[in-house]
Order: structure tokens, then sequence, then C-alpha cells
């Protein structure tokens, strides 16, 4: 092999592993990419409008119309807890604002954070369901043995598609505590 | 270790001829040699093969009969995800690696792989990465007994040995992606000036294809893992839904590496079955150009149709729907290979050495593999299809008597070019119908266990899927114990084999299909040190 | 010889590429008990079928070549090496028929989509191993656990022939009633599983923090068994579905009959050490067995030993208070009935099965809540 060539080969694969690097870098680019093809509702989920606070508007009801809005209350492996709804289900207008409390207790005799997760179903729906309060926005530090009573205002965007009679919306909480005092 | 230093004493017959290697065994740590390496790679990955296949035996064991009977639910497990790591990552991917580092720079007329020095580091580099994979088995908690999948939270139950197999990934990783860059720089850069890209033999065609696939999707793989470590151990959250996280996001990141993985071991092999198809059928190759072009094709659609892997997690139906039709376009470009082979073969004047026989069972077995990847494209069927024996009827059929087939045709096909030696014809067409016949018998009844309804990755099962399991357990046992006759063959190739004295061009006619039948059998260590003038192209 | 003849008759259909209608094993795809279930099952067999169609074609001609066009024939190669012609038709020939596929296909899969307008709700929980069933609304709900039949004859190793429906049998299958459109919702409680019945026509995974949705009308009254289909760790395998379709009248009794049971309070009055232990051997087996392991010897590295713990052979108080808070290792099993409590725990402290030998009972009365579980 001539030098020349030395050279070259050690150009291209230079070039070659600049690529490489850059694909370790697109791994991690998939995952706020992800965000944006859920948005897009190509791929999946909810993620990004099931955790932000929205503002009141003010909207027209569709008194014309219900939704049927089931609420969901589910605990992840060894989170000792108690959580419920206040109501299995709601009958709403689109457009109408409602306030429906969740119960959560922590059972244990020391301090627990945990997180409660939303995710709906259709998935297409959570769009169209905004909330201006929720405990699900931030981690949720409970008492030893403290009950709470968590609030969740939320409207059903008049836009909502017609074909969607029942949107599900299902809460998870996580017992954050050992990464919580490991932070 | 051992595995690579009991194949040292094989390969005397090296010293023999070459002028220029390192005396004793040294020469096989710091060779740059590209014949040395190539060398080293195909021993490995054959050593792999029956690592890997004696975990296979071990997982057809248990499901002989149904009831637990040799292993422990978790170790069963640990065998599945260990067979298919160690099958993907150290057997079908370094066997092509190691015909790619022989065969490409003989194939375009150059002297040794452009980049010699790293050449050597990826080699060893993925001896260490297996090394410390296969070490995990013997950790506290055991190996990884997620799937080779690795998926989230599953695999973050793994006891100790999360970290090291994460590791070992990287490490893997790293020699692939290093050897991919050797490789497209060999082909890009080192062609003699007489060869365009154009006239390129297919195998270098894919190969150069493969490279590209490789170092696209490698890093995505190592990054995927890279955030369960985080997630392990540093509280990131990418797939813990606790901390705001996905657990489906990690299957995108992973099948977005995955797709395009299974066809990094399926893309080469169909390289190598272009070689060899025209040469045993005295015949130019049928459509090099299409044949270039619905590679490139398929490479291409390999990076679009990865949620096909997923249809059962929860896609909106317009994701749904997006990823079946973009999979079932892959039967087009594959479908005109195969016509393509079909038109190779018609009216040629063929022989059936065992090149050539393993060559024509790939590509009848690799179709039949297409056929169930065609029915499990179609995303409301596949609903049925998912996670089921039928999807491991089909990704064997693809990577047994497809890859698995393909390496053995090469190996017949090479060999006497490799050592001078011609193998025993007859050991190897008796390798070849054991092979064939209980392949079969191996993999095709677990198309009615999965249509009948037993899922994949279970030790146990019910008493109505017992009758095919046994068969299917038979058939993996005289598969097993065949490929000890390929064991016994290279063996006695490189001592000497029939005797016989190999002529350049081996097969008759060979010197039309390709640069490395000019040269002597076998080959000096240093060849092509001056381009060669004329490329022989038998497709224009 | 039977099997000898089952086998001829399957490698004969198969070679026919026809549905086998032999009972004890089946060839081909369910075509289940739904509408959904048989368009897919039509689909399936459009697509073998032309998949058949194509493979006789081309290999047909393949095999024609490589008889006649043989060397030791005497035949001379051609030289031909493309044909622009052919090459356009074998493009466009595949390319129709896969839209001819994919239309149907799309159908089905629009079908399967709308999981709006059901009767009833049924959320699903996929839990290491076993499935939760909760009949929303209704305030049935209540684990579905592998058989104890099946349970014990895995664990142990021995032959499983002569156990009905060995590890496609559960304690308590769901049951749905027929011609009604039933939604189901899918969680999971820890890694991500997959639920999975052939006969409905389809599998859908239960993923951690997520819900998905499916639904289902069955057709006729039957029973109908499937199985986890996501692996999902250690005892993946064992962690069947079974699903029983009754008339609505039926249904509806068993859901008056099943919330009288679950309302039931326990009965706590004491028992004999015999009753105790056959009781607990009963508990442990369905909710301690898959991590302890039938013998007490848990799993080195995953889940500490029984047999001769500390913990197990020390107090009964702290063990009682142990087993009902749980830690972030072991799941809380508030969830046991005081009765089961108690017989659980003289059994893991007395099994000789489990090398424990502390040679006291605990009576249910005896067990005091750490916590009222509402």
């Amino acid at each position: 092999m001539n030098d020349d060539v030395k050279v070259k080969n050690k150009k291209l694969g230079q070039k070659l592993a600049i690529i490489a690097v850059a694909m370790f870098g697109f791994g991690y680019a998939l995952v706020p990419l992800y965000d944006v093809l859920c948005e897009w509702k190509w791929i999946e989920r909810d993620r990004p409008d099931a955790i932000k606070a929205i503002p009141e508007t003010a909207y027209t009801v569709d008194v014309n119309r219900n939704v049927n809005v089931e609420f969901m209350t589910s605990l992840n492996e060894n989170t000792p807890m108690i959580f419920s709804s206040e109501m299995p289900q709601l009958l709403v207008h689109p457009g109408e604002y409602h306030t429906i409390n969740f119960y959560a207790e922590n059972k244990t005799d020391k301090t627990m954070v945990a997180r409660a997760i939303p995710s709906f179903s259709p998935a297409l729906t959570s769009t169209y369901f905004e909330k201006v309060e929720c405990f699900c926005f931030s981690e949720q530090i409970f008492a030893p043995h403290e009950k709470k009573i968590m609030p969740m205002r939320f409207v059903v965007n008049p836009a909502l598609p017609p074909d969607y009679e029942t949107i599900t919306l299902s809460y998870t909480f996580f017992d954050n505590t050992e990464t919580a005092v490991k932070k | 270790m051992s595995a690579v230093t009991a194949e040292h004493g094989h390969d005397d017959h090296h010293d023999d001829h070459a002028h220029g290697p390192a005396k004793g065994w040294l020469r096989w740590i710091i060779t740059t040699n590209h014949k040395d390496i190539g060398t080293l790679y195909l021993l490995f990955a054959l050593a792999m093969f029956f690592v890997g296949g004696a975990m296979a035996m071990i997982i057809r064991a248990e499901l002989f009969e149904p009831g637990m009977q040799f292993v422990d639910p978790k170790f069963f497990n640990s065998m599945t995800t260990m067979h298919a790591l160690v099958m993907v990552f150290g057997a079908v991917m370094p066997a092509f690696v190691g015909l790619a580092n022989w065969m490409i720079p003989m194939m375009i007329g150059a002297p040794d792989m452009a980049l010699p020095r790293m050449n050597n580091m990826s080699f060893w580099l993925l001896v260490s990465g297996v090394l410390l994979l296969a070490s995990t088995l013997f950790m506290e908690g055991g190996a990884p007994a997620g799937g080779w999948t690795l998926y989230p939270p599953l695999v973050l139950q793994t006891g100790k040995a999360l970290p090291f197999a994460i590791f070992s990934v990287h490490l893997l990783g790293i020699s692939s992606i290093l050897g991919a860059i050797n490789i497209v720089a060999t082909i890009l850069n080192m062609r003699a000036p007489a060869m365009p890209l154009m006239k390129m033999p297919m195998f270098v065609w894919t190969w150069l294809i493969t490279g590209f696939l490789l170092i696209a999707i490698m890093p995505v793989f190592a990054g995927a893992v890279t955030m369960l470590l985080t997630d392990k151990f540093f509280h990131t959250s990418f797939f813990d839904a606790a901390g705001g996280g996905d657990p489906v996001l990690y299957q995108h990141i992973f099948w977005f590496f995955g797709h395009p993985e299974v066809y990094v071991m399926i893309l080469p092999t169909f390289g190598v079955a272009s070689t060899i198809i025209p040469v045993f059928a005295r015949k130019p190759l049928f459509g090099y150009s299409s044949m270039v072009y619905a590679t490139a094709s398929i490479a291409f659609l390999s990076f679009i149709v990865w949620a096909h892997h997923m249809f059962t997690v929860g896609m909106p139906i317009s994701g749904e729907l997006y990823f079946m039709y973009a999979t079932m376009l892959i039967a087009i470009p594959t479908g005109v290979k195969v016509f393509n082979w079909t038109a190779t073969m018609w009216k040629g004047a063929m022989t059936f050495e065992t090149p050539m026989l393993f060559s024509i069972s790939f590509v009848v077995l690799f179709t039949l593999g297409g056929f169930t990847g065609l029915m499990m494209a179609v995303a409301p069927v596949d609903f049925q299809y998912h996670d089921t024996y039928f999807i491991v009827a089909h990704f064997h059929y693809t990577l047994v008597p497809a890859s698995v087939f393909i390496l053995m045709a090469a190996g017949y096909y090479w060999m006497p070019k490799w050592t001078g030696h011609m193998y025993n014809e007859k050991i190897g067409q008796l390798h070849f119908w054991l092979s064939a016949i209980s392949v079969n018998i191996l993999f095709f009844p677990q198309h009615f266990l999965g249509l009948a309804g037993m899922p994949r990755r279970i030790p146990d099962y019910a008493i109505q899927f017992a009758d095919w399991n046994m068969i299917s357990s038979i058939g993996g046992f005289i598969f097993g114990a065949s490929q000890l006759l390929f064991l016994w063959i290279v063996v006695d190739t490189i001592k000497g084999g029939t005797g016989e004295k190999v002529s350049n061009e081996v097969w008759e006619d060979a010197h039309k299909h390709g640069l490395e039948w000019t040269l002597p059998s076998p080959p000096p260590y240093h060849t092509f040190s001056t381009p060669p003038a004329v490329i022989p192209c038998d497709h224009d | 010889m039977k099997k000898i003849k089952q086998l001829f008759a399957g490698v004969s259909f198969a070679a026919l590429g026809l549905q086998s209608a032999h009972a004890d094993y089946a060839l081909n795809l369910m075509e289940g008990v739904t509408k959904v279930s048989h368009d897919i099952f039509d689909l399936h067999m459009l697509i073998l079928w032309v998949c058949v169609f194509i493979g006789i074609a081309v290999f047909g001609t393949m095999f024609y070549s490589m008889y006649y066009h043989r060397k030791s024939k005497g035949h001379k190669a051609a030289n031909f090496h493309e044909n622009t012609t052919v090459e356009i038709i074998w493009t466009i020939i595949p390319t129709i028929i896969l839209v001819a596929m994919a239309i149907p296909a799309t159908k089905t899969m629009m079908e399967l989509d709308n999981v709006q307008n059901s009767d009833m709700s049924i959320k699903v929980t996929g839990k290491q191993w076993y499935w939760d069933y909760e009949y929303l609304g209704t305030g049935v709900h209540y684990e579905s656990h592998l058989d104890a039949m099946s349970e014990k004859t895995h664990r142990d190793g021995s032959d499983p022939h002569g156990v009905p429906h060995y590890l496609l049998n559960v304690d308590k299958p769901l049951v749905v009633p027929v011609g009604k459109k039933i939604r189901f919702v899918f969680t999971s409680a820890d890694v991500i599983h997959s639920w999975w019945v052939p006969d409905l026509g389809w599998k859908k995974d239960a993923n951690p923090g997520f819900i998905n949705e499916a639904w289902t009308q069955v057709d006729k009254p039957g029973t109908y068994r499937g199985q986890c289909t996501e692996l999902c760790g250690r005892d993946h395998g064992f962690m069947p579905i079974v699903v029983i379709a009754m008339e609505q009248g039926d249904y509806d009794k068993w859901v008056e009959t099943t919330l009288a049971k679950q309302n039931e309070k326990p009965d706590l009055s004491d028992l004999s050490r015999e009753q105790l232990m056959a009781n607990g051997a009963a508990v442990y087996l369905k909710n301690c067995v898959s991590c302890h392991q039938i013998d007490g010897a848990g799993a080195p590295g995953d889940y500490p030993a029984l047999r001769g713990s500390a913990k197990v052979n020390a107090g009964i108080d702290p063990l009682i208070g142990f087993l009902q808070a749980g830690t972030s290792k072991m799941p809380s099993f508030a969830k046991l009935k005081d009765n089961e409590l108690a017989a659980v725990i003289t059994y893991i402290r007395n099994a000789p099965e489990l090398g424990n030998k502390v040679g006291d009972e605990i009576q249910p009365k005896a067990i005091t809540p750490v916590y009222d579980d509402e």
C-alpha cells in the first residue's frame, strides 16, 4: 500500500467514524423525536399533552353531545398505597369544566414520594382532554399514613372528533421514594 | 479464550507457504494480514456456532416432552436469550466479517484491508465482548434472561450481570462498527483501477451496503443499551414510566436498530448466493444491476419498517397501517432476487457440488421464510402470529437454512482456495443432506405449533403441543449432530483433505466469475501487491 | 402406532396445505369464535394460498430447470443475463398481489380498532405471574392464577399427562356474556405482558403505566384458552388465560354469586393444625411459590430462601407485619384474608418440604391488621 492510499483510507475511516458517532447521538435524538411523532399520532401515546396544565378557556358547551369519561386507577408493583377515584365514570358535555377528586393514602410508616402517570385510551383523545389542575403534574409527597384528596379539573375540548364517545383516563401511581432519596 | 487457542493448531499449514507472517502463536495475536484475520474470524464464528448450538440443544431437550425435566425456567430464559445473542453477535455476523476479510481484498484486487491494524483490533474486541457476555452465565442471578431484545422493565430485573451484558454489547458494537468502517473503506478506496462500482462482484456490493447499515445502526443500539444502563444505575427515566419515560420507546429504538440488523445477517448471504449459483450453473448472474438495486432498496426499506415487530404494543391505527404497507413493500425487491436466482439457473449447465446444494436449498428455504414474513407483515393477522412459534419458525428459516446454509456453502466453495486442499465431497454431500432434511424436521413443525397457539420463550407447554415439539426436538438433535461433520471436514481439509492438488480456479471456469480464482490455491500471504489489469466480469 | 399415524396424517395434510380436522392438535390457525377472528382467519388463508401458488410457480420452475438443465444430461449453458421485459413483469405482478392483499387487511384492521360503543369494560392487569381482572362498574374484581394441579405438576417436574388442560387452566376464569361487545383495557403492574386468547383473534400488550384497548364479541358459549405471550420473567410460561363465554342469564347469575363470595366475611374460627397446614400449602402454591420455590430454596441472586430463613423462623408478629406491609422487593400480601395469612404463616414455619420446623401454629383471630385495606 503506498502512502497516498494510506492517507486516503485514514480520512475515509475518520469520516465513517464520524457518521457512527453521529448515529449514537441520533439514538438519543430518537427520544425527543418520539414525542414529536406521538404528537403526529403516527406512533403512540399521549405523553406530551397529558402532563401539562392548560389555562382555563371558555368553550361553548355542546349540550347535545355526551362524552363518557372513565377514570381508572392503578398501582405499580410494591407501591403500598390506596388509590381510587371519586366515581368510576362521568358523563360530560364537551366544553364543560368538571372537577373530580382522587383519594390516595400512604399505607406505610415512612414518608413516601409517589408519582401518578396518566395514560389515555384511545390515545388520540389525549389532545382533546385538557387539564387545568392535576396531581399528576408533579411528584406527590405523602407523610406516613397520610390520606390525600387530590382534585383534577378538566374539560373535553368540543373539537373532539365525533366518533369518540368514551375516553378512558388511567392514572398509575409509582413509588419513587428510593430514587428520590438517592437523588 | 480456550475456543480460540484450541484452533491455533489447525492453522500451522499457513506457515509452510507464507513468507512474512510472524513465527509461532504470536502471529495470530498481532497479525494485520487480512487472510489471517479472516481465518481468525471464521474459526471463532465456528466455535461460537457450536456454543450457541449447545444452548439450542438444551432448549430443545427441555421442550422434548411436556413437563419440566432438566432446567429451571429462569435458566431456560437465559438460554433463549444467550443462544440468540451468541448466534447473532458471535457466530453469524463474525462469520460474514471473516468472509469479507478473506475475500473482499482478493475479489477487488487489493493487497489488504484499508486499515489493517484496526482490523486486528476489531477481532480482539469481538473476542473480549463475547467472552464477557459468556461470563455473565456464571454471575449471581444468572445471565440476562429477558430475551435478546433486552426489553425494559424486564431486563432491569437481571441480577449482577446487567452492566456486564451491556458493556459486552458495547464492545461487540464497537467491534462491528470498526469492522464495517474497514470494509467500506476497503471497497471504496482499494479497488483495482480496472474495477468500477458496477463491475464489483455481488458479494462485495452486498457487503458495501451492509457496512453502511452497520455503521448506521450499531451506534443506535449502543445508545439504547446505554439508556438502559443509566435508567438502572443513574436514575434517568428514558424507559421508566415512573419518571415520565416509556418502556415502549425502548422497543422503537431497539427495532430501529433491530430490523436493519436482521438484514445485516441476510444481505451478505444474498451476495454469496449470487456468487456461487452462476459458477455451478455455468451462466452469468441474471439481472446484476437489478440485484444491486434490489439490495439497496431492501436496505433502505429496513429503516422505515421497524414497528412491524410491535404491532401488538398498542399503536394508533395510522401507525399500524403505515408499518404494514411499508413492510409489504419489502416483498417486491426480495421477490426480484429470488426470481433472478431462478433465472440464473434457467438453461444453465448445472452441477450439484456441495456449495451449489447449500445455495439452492438456501433459495428454496429462504423463500419459505420470506412467505411467512409476508404473512406476518399483514398487521391484523400478526395479532395472531406475534410472539408465537410461528415467528420462531419464520426467523429461523431466514437465519438457519438461509444465512447459516450460505455460510456453509461459502465454506465449501472457498475452502479449497484458502487451504489449497480439496474437501471430501462425499462427506460434504452427506453433511448437506442430513442438514437440509433435519433443519426442516426441526423448524417446519414450529409453524403448526405457533398457529395452534404455542407462545414462544416458554419452557413448558400444554399436552396438545407435545407431538410437534418432540418431532422438532428430534430434528434439532439430528441437525446439531450433523454439524459435527462440518467440523470434521474443516479439520480434515486443513490437514490435507483428499490429497488432490487443486488448481487455481478449483471450480470449472471459475476464473470468469472472480479475481480470487486467478490466484494460486492457497494464495500467497500477500496478494495483489500491484493491482490486476484485467477484471473478469460476467455481466457486461 | 397411533402417534405414527397422526404424524403421517399431519405430514400429508401439511404437504397439501390443508387444514387438519384432527382434534388432538391443529396444523392451521384457529378460526376462533368472533367475527373478527373469522376475518383474520380468512385473511390468513388468502395469504397462505397466495404464497402456496407463488411457491409452486417459483419452485416448479427451479426444479424443472434443475432436472433438465443439468450438465450431466449434456445441457449446454445459455449465456443470457438480463431481460428487461421479464424483470418489469415480475416487479409489477407482485405489486398488484400486494395491493390486493392490503385492501381486506386494512378493513380488518379498522374493525379491530373500533373499540367505541362497547356494552361493558373489563380492566386486565398483568402481574408477575398472574392476571388481575376488574369488571368496571360492577365491583367484580379478582385474580386469576394457574390452577393448583398444573402448578404442582410443573414445580415437581412430574409427568403432566393426565393433568386436565395442563398449563392452560386457571383457578378463576374470566367470564363474559355472549353477544355483547366487551371492551378490554390492558395495563401492567410490573413488566410487559401480553394477553392472548387465539379464539378471540388477537393479542394485546399490557404495558406498565399505560393502558391499551381491544374488544371482542363472542358468538358462541364455550371455554377459550390462551397464554401470556410477552416474555415476562421466570414464570412467563405459567400464567394462562381462560375465558368462559356464557348466555346473559348465566352471566348475570355468575356476577351475583361472585360478588356475594367476594364480599363474604372470611371464617375466622380456629382450625386444626392439619387444616392450617393444608390451607397454607394451597396459599403458598398460589402466592409464594414463583419466587421462593416449591422447596423454599428461593432463587440465588433473585429471591431469598425461606428454608432456614431467620425472618421466617423468628417471632410471629414481625412476620405478620412484614407480609402485610411488603418491601420494595416483595409485594404486600395485605390482600390475603386473615385466615389465609394465618394458614400460610403456619405452613412456611412448619412445612417439612420447606425444611422449617418451628413447631407452632397461628390461628386466624391472632392476625392483627397493620392497616385496614379499604
